[in-house]
């Protein structure tokens, strides 16, 4: 008997009596998503919070934010969010093509109010490594997906429509040394979200 | 020194032996465990939410065998390669395969106790090939040649001026330089050029889907992300107790996990991985070793619910007051005292005697595991089988006695007061290896039961 064989086996012959899911109805409130709770949240958790009209604030806004960030190479997943255009085939390669880019613009589909978190896929990064290769990020995000906890996001994501998506909850950050917390470990150094109202 | 001798205790004593670093071990981990209340209470549902993580847990073990079957299925329709590991051997043996295959000599791996259980790296490293550690705390006690001392805190123990030489010897940084925003930024730099460079990346799973066959792994400096989109080839090692039936039941572990941990709201990244990416393999590596048989012991088979937060061990007094290394295992703290009996009980037959079975893992444990009732157990059954060292046995049918006769432990209780004021060196002795480190205090005139009895009256 090989391996996989011998050990659905002994599973089979140790695990106790079925026991019944728990109904998780109970956690999804009716109440609405508090904008003031995910502003609060998030910045908690390291994001820098702007709210806007129009996404064709963005631009100005970006650069006087980053002014001291030397930002050279901006990729803007949707190139109607940003004034400058993204290298040429940014989408072509495994990933490594992106390791200069120093900022990143993308949308996100859904923001949790409980934990600050943005919920990103393949779909609108394309590639999946740019939101961690960057030095920075920036997620722009409709008022109107925002939920009020994690129980919301998952009834709205509903099933994986992509191979790959992730919740993104402030920039990169480490505590492993005595407990300091330091922003900028290995992903994003900085998480700009644009609140669109 | 004898190595054999070297159980709980003599490491313990090591680790006491720097009172000041003691006391500043223990102070950062209560400090950890205080943020882990605030963020609980600030969640009015918290006590639902653990409730219904442990009965999904429960759900998940008394269906195991279905949702492996029901795992393995969607996940190779979504293009992965399931490998089904009995035991560490084989595992390492499947990923040496795997890196032979690509003639790769050097790969990146994010944090995962899974292949510190397996002890990957010394197994790779006796084949030639060289595994970069890359979460920050784990890439230091790494570089210092140690064991992590915590399962999400890996370099606790060590203090920043320590960190600082390690990173001078190995990473050129100026001597005497221990800042930890510094040190970072230098690790930040050493650690991307790995990643650009690595072929293979090795991650952990903190949960495995059934119904969609993706994985979640939650970090919060980005290594797993790193490591895993840039590699050619991603392999994801993960122990078969990882499951979960559906995925909006991740909304309820999501919730719990990082703010038991850390006393954060959420990890930075909760990435869910599903399909290898374009070019890409993914290598999904299932592994018992023990678990199947864990499960079968219905006294410990719950222990199969941890999903691995800390929260036990940043709120133990033993662990914090004698360190992650005194548990000689790749999982310390009360989790570990009662996992690794299971693998080995003559190895680590004193763990489960490292707790004073206060009950407070027990209370703060999200999955409600009864971490301190499974610690009383094993006791049990480690000295039923003759594994218990002398002293120990005789302290443990002693207490087993007195337990089980409540007018004994009366009287027990009342002598031992009374021994206490009039002979504190009686019990400060080297018989009762609680003492050691430590005065016992002055003893109340009255037991708890007769000031109570008393105070009713009034
Ligand atoms: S036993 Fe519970 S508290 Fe301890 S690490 Fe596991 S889940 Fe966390």
């Amino acid at each position: 008997m090989n391996s996989r064989d011998r050990i659905l086996q002994a599973v089979k012959a140790n695990q106790p009596d079925v026991a019944t899911l728990p109904d998780l109805q109970a956690f999804i409130s009716p109440a609405p998503a508090s904008l003031e709770t995910f502003r609060k949240v998030a910045a908690g958790m390291g994001s820098h919070i702007l709210e806007i009209k129009d996404e064709s604030e963005i631009p100005a806004l970006l650069k006087q934010y980053y002014s001291d960030a030397n930002i050279q190479q901006v990729v803007a997943t949707d190139p109607s969010l940003y004034d400058i255009a993204a290298p040429l085939n940014w989408q072509t390669g495994d990933g490594r093509q992106l390791q200069d880019a120093d900022l990143a613009i993308v949308r996100a589909q859904v923001g949790v109010a409980e934990n600050g978190a943005l919920w990103l896929t393949e779909a609108e990064l394309q590639v999946r490594v740019l939101p961690f290769i960057s030095q920075h990020l920036a997620v722009v995000l409709d008022q109107s997906a925002i939920v009020p906890t994690m129980h919301h996001a998952y009834e709205r994501i509903g099933g994986p429509q992509t191979g790959f998506g992730v919740f993104i909850a402030g920039p990169s950050k480490t505590a492993d040394i005595e407990q300091s917390l330091v922003l900028g470990a290995h992903g994003a150094k900085s998480l700009t979200i644009f609140i669109k109202g | 020194m004898d190595t054999s001798i070297k159980d709980h205790a003599a490491l313990a004593e090591q680790f006491n032996a720097n009172e000041p670093r003691v006391n500043w071990h223990d102070e950062t981990l209560w400090w950890v465990r205080q943020k882990r209340d605030k963020m609980a209470w600030s969640i009015p549902e918290w006590e639902e939410l653990r409730e219904a993580a442990s009965r999904i847990k429960h759900n998940v073990l008394g269906n195991l065998h279905d949702y492996l079957l029901e795992f393995e299925r969607n996940a190779q329709q979504n293009g992965a390669t399931v490998h089904w590991a009995a035991d560490a051997e084989e595992h390492n043996r499947i990923v040496l395969g795997l890196l032979q295959e690509q003639n790769v000599k050097r790969m990146v791996k994010s944090k995962s106790m899974l292949t510190e259980e397996c002890h990957l790296n010394h197994y790779l490293a006796d084949h030639g090939i060289e595994v970069i550690d890359t979460d920050l705390g784990e890439r230091i006690v790494q570089l210092a040649k140690e064991p992590p001392s915590h399962i999400v805190l890996p370099c606790i123990h060590k203090k920043k001026e320590e960190i600082g030489d390690l990173f001078h010897e190995h990473l050129g940084t100026p001597a005497g330089n221990a800042d930890p925003q510094f040190l970072t930024a230098a690790a930040r730099a050493h650690l991307r050029s790995e990643f650009i460079q690595s072929r293979v990346a090795i991650t952990g799973v903190n949960f495995a889907v059934a119904e969609t066959g993706e994985m979640v792994v939650c970090t919060n400096e980005g290594n797993a992300d790193m490591g895993a989109h840039l590699a050619d080839v991603h392999i994801a090692c993960m122990g078969i107790e990882k499951i979960i039936p559906q995925r909006r039941h991740l909304g309820v572990f999501l919730r719990l996990l990082a703010r038991s941990a850390t006393g954060q709201p959420i990890t930075t990244y909760s990435s869910h991985f599903r399909t290898p990416k374009p070019g890409q393999q993914l290598h999904i590596i299932l592994v018992d070793n023990g678990r199947s048989r864990q499960l079968g012991r219905e006294d410990f088979r719950n222990s199969l619910k941890c999903i691995r937060c800390g929260a036990c061990m940043n709120t133990c007094p033993v662990y914090r007051r004698s360190g992650g290394h005194s548990y000689h295992n790749a999982i310390a703290g009360p989790i570990g005292a009662i996992l690794a009996p299971n693998l080995d009980m003559k190895q680590y037959a004193d763990l489960p005697f490292a707790s004073t079975l206060c009950g407070s893992c027990s209370n703060v444990c999200p999955v409600k595991i009864d971490i301190h009732q499974q610690l009383y157990k094993w006791r049990q059954v480690v000295t039923q089988e003759g594994q218990a060292s002398g002293a120990k046995a005789a302290g443990m049918k002693m207490m087993t006695s007195v337990l089980s006769r409540p007018g004994l432990y009366k009287f027990a209780g009342k002598t031992a007061r009374w021994v206490l004021r009039l002979a504190p060196g009686v019990a400060n002795n080297r018989f009762n290896p609680w003492s050691k480190q430590r005065e016992l205090p002055a003893a109340p005139k009255t037991s708890f039961a007769d000031w109570y009895k008393e105070n009713r009256k009034q």
